[in-house]
């Protein structure tokens, strides 16, 4: 098993704005990570079957526009594959109501705008390490 | 009043530049190297030393002349200032007649419509997940939902923009309805914005629906269609606006404009339209982002560039062919969700930079758009911007107020020069449909925004209340977000079913084989058939799920 963390980066729903998610993806791929990236407009569960078949710590769903709205969907389809401790992180645009909402759903952080490329690789670096521990425990 | 330079130029001002030199460098002996984003070396001082006054004819002319350094049109604001058309769409037709009634009242001179995502992605509303449908835009498929959303808004004197790429639905809906109203075809005028296939394919990827090979045939079909049956509708919008959203440098976005632009051209041409027939409905739709200077050099520029290659590669002798008109939008990259009532000030030097480039119509980005779907307060803002600046500032009394600025000459030619670098990049690659295909385009542009986002990371591009000038914020302090309406939505969606029952199936029927047959026949025109498939109830998505099976469903090329 490798020990480096695996990352999906990707866009669930009907937005194709990706310049967020290709900087954070190179980034992370850049920091060390094993990175899978898509193109946007992914079915949930074409992403769980990804996610599945890759066999990932961690998935980042970029939204630029209101896409983030159905993440709680991907959530229940995570749990019902059995892929309910793969951690999940949504960048981009999310209201602070809707915030609430997605971490209520399950989703381990919301990085707004703004956010620094190395904060959210040291995120995904920790949130990584606590799945693969979950998932494979000493 | 500068009187012009003798030539050669005096010896004493050599000597005083010398002077200056010395004095500038004893003082601040360790200057920063300053680039701008396009990455040209910028100066501390630029003088007559920098300009060749003998060049003044062939590189500035004046206004309405060639090569339109200084403006298409002889009178430029002063004559009319430029349209202002912000881009407004959320909810249900309903929500968005009355939010356009409202900025129209305030001020708007031109309609836009944009719809929900579901529609940019070939959707009808019962296609996809509910909460999605109306959260950043208007929910429209049909004629009758059309004409909903521009009721009261009088066809013939209203230019309406669409937000709708090929198969432009929207713009067949609103001929239905303009039918439907007695209203002349030929009156119409506006724009398909988004119309820019090949900036879909490479960034924003928005309106990417059909395959690239049929998405360049139905782009040609619509110009040949409107150039013949609604001759003030401007079918092509080359978009320069998400190349730059999506990273490329100012630069480079007027560069892979220009050469989508002379991609489309070059198809006309090729379909066997003369140039003049169409070039002069081309239109353009850029970016301004804050970086004041620059963007005003890239629109002078580009203008140059455009009239050259309209008149030396293509031949056009039509002088409306050679003018570069262009609507612009303020950068929402350049906006934060730190403090986002700064982001009235940034809006406010984009749009500066976009009127003295010299542009024809303008978005001023509302403030919290970097929050969700805009307040109808940071609307109204966004509308009284462009007030305060084209009727309290004295923005619009002098034509290309900024012409003959040493710095503002110099960057142009130095904007031109990196313009033309990149186009010939692309011409080297065979073309920016063949650029596009093979993701070289996607590959530069994917660079510079990782390059920019490593300058902001290492604090050497300042982004207030980002990396610099941070204050802790009251979260509750953040407006309000505009939602549909779920009851209204639903109530939407019940109404589309029921239409959908009512309507005649056999017509929708005849409509939408009569589509398939013309994607599939060499010479028939596709728009032409969208068209009719409109004016005889067929929903948007059926439309677009005829072409896609025809012509082959759209991914982009994504590059990592």
């Amino acid at each position: 098993m490798s020990l480096r963390p695996k990352v999906l980066v990707t866009k669930i729903g009907l937005d194709g704005h990706d310049r967020g998610s290709r900087i954070v993806a190179a980034h992370l791929r850049d920091a060390g990570m094993e990175v899978v990236y898509t193109p946007p407009w992914q079915e949930i569960a074409a992403v769980v079957k990804l996610a599945q078949e890759e066999d990932v710590d961690v998935i980042g769903i970029s939204s630029l526009a209101t896409d983030h709205l159905i993440v709680p969907r991907l959530m229940h389809a995570l749990r019902d594959a059995g892929l309910a401790e793969v951690g999940v992180i949504v960048g981009g645009i999310v209201p602070d109501e809707d915030e609430r909402a997605l971490l209520d759903a399950g989703v381990a952080r919301v990085f707004h705008p703004g956010s620094s490329l190395d904060d959210i690789a040291a995120f995904v670096r920790d949130l990584a390490a606590r799945v693969r521990s979950a998932r494979f425990p000493a | 009043m500068n009187k012009p330079l003798p030539d050669p130029v005096p010896a004493s001002l050599d000597e005083a530049r010398v002077r200056w030199a010395a004095e500038y460098a004893a003082q601040l002996p360790q200057d920063r190297e300053t680039r701008n984003r396009s990455g040209i070396p910028v100066k501390p001082l630029y003088t007559p030393l920098d300009a060749d006054p003998s060049r003044y004819d062939e590189a500035l002319g004046f206004p309405g002349e060639p090569p339109y350094t200084r403006g298409i049109y002889a009178t430029m604001h002063r004559g009319r200032t430029w349209t202002q058309r912000q881009l407004i769409g959320l909810g249900t037709p309903r929500d968005y007649n009355a939010r356009l009634l409202d900025i129209l009242d305030k001020g708007a001179t031109a309609v836009s419509l944009i719809p929900c995502n579901s529609v940019y992605r070939g959707y009808d509303m019962d296609e996809v997940y509910p909460e999605l449908l109306g959260t950043c835009g208007v929910v429209v498929n049909t004629a009758d939902q059309m004409d909903t959303c521009l009721d009261r808004v009088d066809l013939a004197t209203t230019s309406c923009a669409m937000n709708d790429p090929l198969p432009f639905t929207l713009l067949a809906f609103m001929l239905a309805t303009a039918k439907r109203r007695g209203v002349d075809w030929r009156d119409i005028s506006g724009t398909s914005n988004q119309s820019d296939y090949i900036s879909h394919f490479v960034a924003n990827h928005m309106f990417f629906r059909i395959a690239l090979p049929g998405s360049r045939r139905v782009l040609t079909d619509h110009v040949a269609w409107c150039n013949a049956h609604a001759p003030r509708w401007n079918p092509v919008s080359v978009v320069g606006q998400h190349m730059q959203q999506a990273g490329a440098t100012p630069a480079e976005a007027m560069a892979f404009t220009l050469s989508t632009a002379i991609q489309y051209a070059e198809d006309c041409i090729a379909a066997g339209m003369s140039p003049d027939a169409f070039l002069p409905r081309f239109t353009f739709f850029f970016d301004i982002s804050i970086s004041f200077f620059e963007e005003i050099a890239k629109f002078r520029a580009g203008r140059r560039i455009w009239a050259r290659v309209t008149r030396e590669r293509f031949g056009a002798r039509d002088p409306r062919s050679w003018r570069f008109k262009f609507h612009a939008q303020t950068s929402g990259v350049d906006l934060t969700r730190q403090q986002p009532l700064n982001n009235i000030a940034r809006v406010t030097a984009q749009a500066m930079a976009g009127i003295f480039g010299g542009l024809q119509s303008l978005h001023t980005d509302a403030y919290d758009e970097v929050l969700s779907c805009p307040t109808q307060f940071g609307a109204r803002i966004a509308v009284a911007t462009q007030n305060i600046l084209r009727e309290e500032a004295h923005l619009t009394d002098v034509i290309d107020p900024l012409g003959g600025s040493y710095y503002v000459e110099a960057l142009t030619d130095g904007m031109e020069e990196r313009i033309l670098a990149t186009m010939a990049d692309v011409e080297a690659q065979g073309g920016m449909y063949a650029a596009v295909r093979s993701g070289y385009v996607q590959k530069r542009i994917g660079e510079s925004a990782r390059a920019f986002q490593a300058k902001v990371e290492r604090g050497e591009q300042t982004i207030v209340g980002v990396n610099k000038y941070v204050v802790d914020e009251d979260a509750s302090a953040r407006p309000a977000l505009p939602k549909p309406d779920p009851s209204l939505m639903r109530s939407h969606l019940a109404g589309f079913a029921r239409w959908k029952a009512e309507r005649s199936r056999d017509d929708v029927d005849r409509a939408l084989s009569a589509l398939a047959r013309a994607a599939q026949a060499d010479g028939a025109n596709t728009f032409g058939a969208v068209v009719d498939a409109a004016v005889a109830g067929c929903t948007h998505g059926e439309i677009c799920a005829t072409l896609r099976r025809e012509l082959g469903f759209g991914q982009p090329l994504v590059v990592v």
